[in-house]
C-alpha cells in the first residue's frame, strides 16, 4: 500500500513538472451552431478542427483548446456577450471564427479593450479590418471575386453592357458594386443593377429576370446566396431561355458554393464565376486537404470556401502560437507574426497584407461544368496576389 | 364607514400597493450577479435591459389587453434615435436617451391612433407590420443607419464621471440597473394607480368601462404611448452599453421573443418580467456550456419550456406560486 502511493505521488509530480512546459492555448471560436447558417458554421468549424488535428504535432508539446460558442442569429446580441464571456471568463488567448460582418464588427472594441487578437475565417465586410488594430482577417472580401469578375467579363467574355442583379444585404451590395467598379473601369457599363429580395427566403426570380431580359445586355451578373437561392435563379435563367438571347450567366463564388453546388442542379452548368476557392482546384494542398477531409468527415463531405477559413485561420494561430514559443500571446506579439504571413494554402499562396491586415491570395475564374451528372468547376484563369479593392481603391467606409 | 377601517376590497388595493420585504430579492440578486459573475457581464446587462423591455409589453399586454407583435418597432426607434446621435458626434448618454424616449413615444402616440382603432387578431396584425415596416425601411436607408451590418460608436462618460467600458462592463451594467429600477418603480405607480386600475377594467370589459364613463380609447392609447416611451429607453440603453447598433434592434424575432418572455414569466404581473426574460435568456445562452451538445438544443429545449408553460402553468411561471402564496395569505385561492 505503502509503496502503491510512493509512485502515485511520484507520478504526480512528474505530470506536474510536465505541464509546467507544456502550455495549453485557448482560442475562443465564435459561429453560427444553430438556426440557418449552422451549416457555414459547421463548414467553418470542421476546417478548423481538421487542421488542429493534422498540425498538433507542430507545436510539440503545447496544445490547443478550440472553445466553441454559438453565435446564433446574424445580427443578434449574442456573439458579442459570447465574445466578452471568451475573453473575461474563459480567458482565451486568441480570437477566432465568425461567419457573419455585424458579428465581427460588434466584436471588434472588444478585441481592442481586451488586447487580444481576432482572426476573422469568414466574414467578408470590407471595412471590419479597420475597426480594430487587432483584426487579422484570412477569409475573403467580396470586392476581391466581384472586381475580379468585372474586369474578367469586359476583357475577357466580350461584354459591352452587363446588368447586375443580387439579394440585397451586405455581401449581395458590395459584390455588384465591386463588380460595377471592375466592369466600367475595363471600358463596359452597367445599364441595371437589381435588387433581388432579401437572403431569408428565395423570392420568385421570373419578374427581374424578364426585366433583364428585356433590356438585353451581354452580362448578367448575379449574386445571390448558394442554396435554393442559386437553385431558383439558375432555373429561372433557363426556363426564360436567356442563353439563347446570348446573355451571359456570370457572378462571384457564392452562387456556385461547394456545399450546394450539386443540389442546385444541372441548369447551372455554364456559367462563369470568380471565386477564391473552390474544391476542385488542382494543387499538392488542396489535394492533400481534400484526402484529409474525406478521412475525417466521410466521403460524401464537401470541402468548401468556408471550411478553408476555418483551415486557414487556424494556420494562422498556429503561427501565433508557434512564435509565442510556450509564453503568453500578446496582441502586439500576434500581429507582428500575422502582419505579411504567408502560407501555403489550399486556395493557393495566401499573405496578410502588412498595412490593411487583409488577405491577399489568387481568385479563380471557373466555369461551372456537367461532368456526366456531376457538377464541377473548371478553371480557366488564375488571378495571382488579389488585395482587396474596396481598401485600395478608398471607397466609401473603406476610405476612412 | 370611518376612516380609521377601510373596506375589504379597498385593503386589498392598498396591500397591493405596498412594499413587501420579498421585493428586494431580485435587486438583491441583480447585484449579487455583478460580483459573481464577471465573465457573463454583457449577458446579464443585457437582461436588465430586456427586463424593462418586458416591463413595458407587459404595461399593455398584461394590464391593458393590447396583444402587440411590434413592440420592437419603439424599442428599434429609440435603439436608433440614441445611436446615430452619438455616431453624428452628440456623445453625452443621457440626454441620447432623453431623445430616444421621446421618439419613440411620438411614434408609440401617432401610431396608436391608428393601431387602436382596432382590436385582437387586426391590432396584432397592424403592430406587426409597423415593426416590419420600420426594419425594412431601416435596411434600405444602411448609408445612415448601417443597416444589416450596423455600426459601432461611443459614448462619453455617463454624467462625465463613469466610461462606459468594452471589455467588463462595469459602469453599463449600473447604468442598465439605474434605469430598470427607476422603469419599474415607475411602472409599479402606474399600474397601481387608479389609472392602471382602470386599465385592467378595460381589459376585462371595455364595454362596460366605457359605461360607466371611463375614457376607453384615451387611456389605451396613453398606456401605449407609456408603452412605447418605456421601450424606447430600454432601447437606447440596449445600445448604448453595446456600443453597437445593428437591424436587429427592429427585428421580428425581437418582438416576438419579448411576448414570449413576458408570457412566460406571467403577464399582468410586474415580476413575470423578470422571471421570463431571466429563464428565457438562460435557456437561450447556457444550453450549449451546460448541455455541451453538437449542435446545441436551445431552440428545443425553449420549446419544450414553452409549451410546458402553456400546458400546465397558463397564468406563466410566476403563477405556479399562487396557490401558496394565497395560502400564505390565509384565503382560498
Amino acid at each position: 500500500m505503502q509503496k502503491v502511493s510512493t509512485s502515485l505521488i511520484l507520478a504526480g509530480t512528474v505530470a506536474l513538472a510536465g505541464a509546467a512546459e507544456a502550455r495549453e492555448y485557448r482560442v475562443g471560436f465564435i459561429a453560427p451552431k444553430s438556426g440557418g447558417a449552422a451549416q457555414l458554421g459547421e463548414a467553418l468549424e470542421r476546417g478548423a478542427r481538421l487542421y488542429i488535428k493534422l498540425h498538433q504535432k507542430d507545436l510539440g508539446e503545447h496544445t490547443v483548446k478550440l472553445i466553441v460558442r454559438d453565435s446564433k442569429r446574424p445580427g443578434g446580441p449574442f456573439a458579442k456577450a459570447a465574445a466578452q464571456e471568451l475573453i473575461a471568463r474563459e480567458k482565451v488567448d486568441i480570437l477566432g471564427g465568425v461567419v457573419f460582418s455585424p458579428n465581427a464588427m460588434s466584436i471588434a472594441p472588444l478585441a481592442t479593450a481586451g488586447k487580444v487578437p481576432f482572426v476573422v475565417m469568414n466574414a467578408g465586410t470590407s471595412w471590419i479590418t479597420k475597426l480594430s488594430p487587432n483584426i487579422v482577417r484570412v477569409s475573403f472580401t467580396m470586392w476581391q471575386a466581384g472586381f475580379i469578375m468585372g474586369e474578367h467579363a469586359a476583357r475577357a467574355l466580350g461584354c459591352k453592357t452587363a446588368i447586375s442583379g443580387y439579394t440585397n444585404y451586405p455581401p449581395g451590395k458590395d459584390s455588384a458594386a465591386a463588380f460595377k467598379r471592375g466592369f466600367e473601369g475595363s471600358g463596359g457599363k452597367v445599364i441595371d443593377s437589381i435588387p433581388m429580395g432579401g437572403p431569408r427566403n428565395a423570392p420568385d426570380f421570373t419578374p427581374f429576370f424578364q426585366r433583364v431580359k428585356d433590356k438585353r445586355p451581354n452580362c448578367f451578373f448575379v449574386f445571390v446566396p448558394g442554396g435554393n437561392h442559386a437553385a431558383a435563379a439558375s432555373k429561372t435563367y433557363v426556363a426564360l431561355n436567356m442563353k439563347a438571347a446570348n446573355i451571359k450567366f456570370i457572378g462571384p463564388g457564392d452562387l456556385t458554393h461547394d456545399l450546394q453546388l450539386q443540389s442546385i442542379g444541372p441548369a447551372i452548368a455554364g456559367t462563369t464565376i470568380a471565386v477564391h476557392y473552390h474544391a476542385d482546384l488542382r494543387n499538392n494542398a488542396n489535394d492533400a486537404y481534400k484526402k484529409a477531409f474525406a478521412v475525417e468527415y466521410g466521403a460524401k463531405a464537401v470541402p468548401d470556401f468556408v471550411s478553408i477559413g476555418g483551415y486557414d485561420g487556424m494556420a494562422a494561430v498556429f503561427a501565433v502560437i508557434k512564435a509565442a514559443k510556450g509564453g503568453n500571446i500578446t496582441a502586439e506579439g500576434a500581429l507582428k507574426t500575422l502582419k505579411g504571413w504567408t502560407h501555403d494554402s489550399p486556395r493557393g499562396k495566401i499573405m496578410i497584407d502588412p498595412t490593411t491586415r487583409d488577405i491577399v491570395q489568387n481568385i479563380y475564374i471557373a466555369n461551372v461544368v456537367n461532368d456526366n451528372g456531376i457538377l464541377r468547376h473548371q478553371t480557366i484563369k488564375t488571378i495571382p496576389g488579389v488585395k482587396d479593392k474596396c481598401k485600395e481603391l478608398g471607397i466609401g467606409r473603406c476610405g476612412k | 364607514m370611518s376612516d380609521a377601517t377601510p373596506s375589504p376590497a379597498a385593503t386589498e388595493l392598498l396591500r397591493a400597493h405596498r412594499f413587501r420585504l420579498i421585493e428586494l430579492l431580485p435587486w438583491v440578486v441583480a447585484i449579487a450577479v455583478y460580483f459573481l459573475f464577471p465573465g457573463y457581464r454583457l449577458m446579464a446587462t443585457q437582461i436588465l435591459v430586456l427586463i424593462l423591455f418586458a416591463l413595458s409589453l407587459d404595461l399593455i399586454v398584461g394590464y391593458a389587453g393590447i396583444v402587440s407583435l411590434g413592440h420592437a418597432a419603439f424599442f428599434g426607434t429609440g435603439a436608433y434615435a440614441a445611436a446615430l446621435l452619438a455616431n453624428a458626434g452628440w456623445q453625452e448618454p443621457l440626454t441620447a436617451v432623453a431623445v430616444g424616449a421621446a421618439a419613440a413615444g411620438v411614434l408609440g402616440y401617432v401610431s396608436g391612433w391608428v393601431v387602436l382603432r382596432t382590436k385582437e387578431l387586426t391590432l396584432l396584425m397592424l403592430t406587426m407590420a409597423l415593426g416590419i415596416m420600420l426594419y425594412e425601411l431601416a435596411k434600405d436607408m444602411d448609408e445612415i443607419t448601417g443597416g444589416f451590418d450596423g455600426i459601432n460608436f461611443e459614448n462619453s462618460p455617463i454624467l462625465g464621471l463613469f466610461a462606459f467600458d468594452p471589455l467588463f462592463f462595469t459602469s453599463n451594467y449600473w447604468y442598465a440597473f439605474a434605469f430598470l429600477l427607476i422603469g419599474f418603480l415607475v411602472v409599479r405607480l402606474i399600474v397601481h394607480a387608479p389609472f392602471g386600475q382602470s386599465l385592467v377594467g378595460i381589459r376585462e370589459n371595455d364595454r362596460r368601462m366605457h359605461a360607466i364613463g371611463t375614457p376607453v380609447r384615451q387611456r389605451r392609447r396613453h398606456v401605449y404611448t407609456i408603452a412605447a416611451t418605456i421601450a424606447g429607453i430600454a432601447g437606447a440603453i440596449w445600445v448604448q452599453v453595446q456600443g453597437n447598433i445593428t437591424i436587429a434592434v427592429y427585428e421580428f424575432e425581437m418582438s416576438g421573443n419579448i411576448l414570449i418572455m413576458v408570457i412566460l414569466g406571467g403577464a399582468g404581473r410586474l415580476y413575470g418580467a423578470f422571471i421570463g426574460v431571466i429563464v428565457f435568456a438562460i435557456l437561450e445562452n447556457m444550453t450549449e456550456t451546460v448541455l455541451g451538445t453538437d449542435p446545441p438544443y436551445w431552440e428545443l429545449l425553449l420549446g419544450v419550456a414553452l409549451v410546458l408553460t402553456v400546458l400546465f402553468a397558463p397564468k406563466g411561471l410566476l403563477g405556479l406560486f399562487d396557490p401558496f402564496v394565497h395560502r400564505l395569505r390565509g384565503k382560498a385561492p
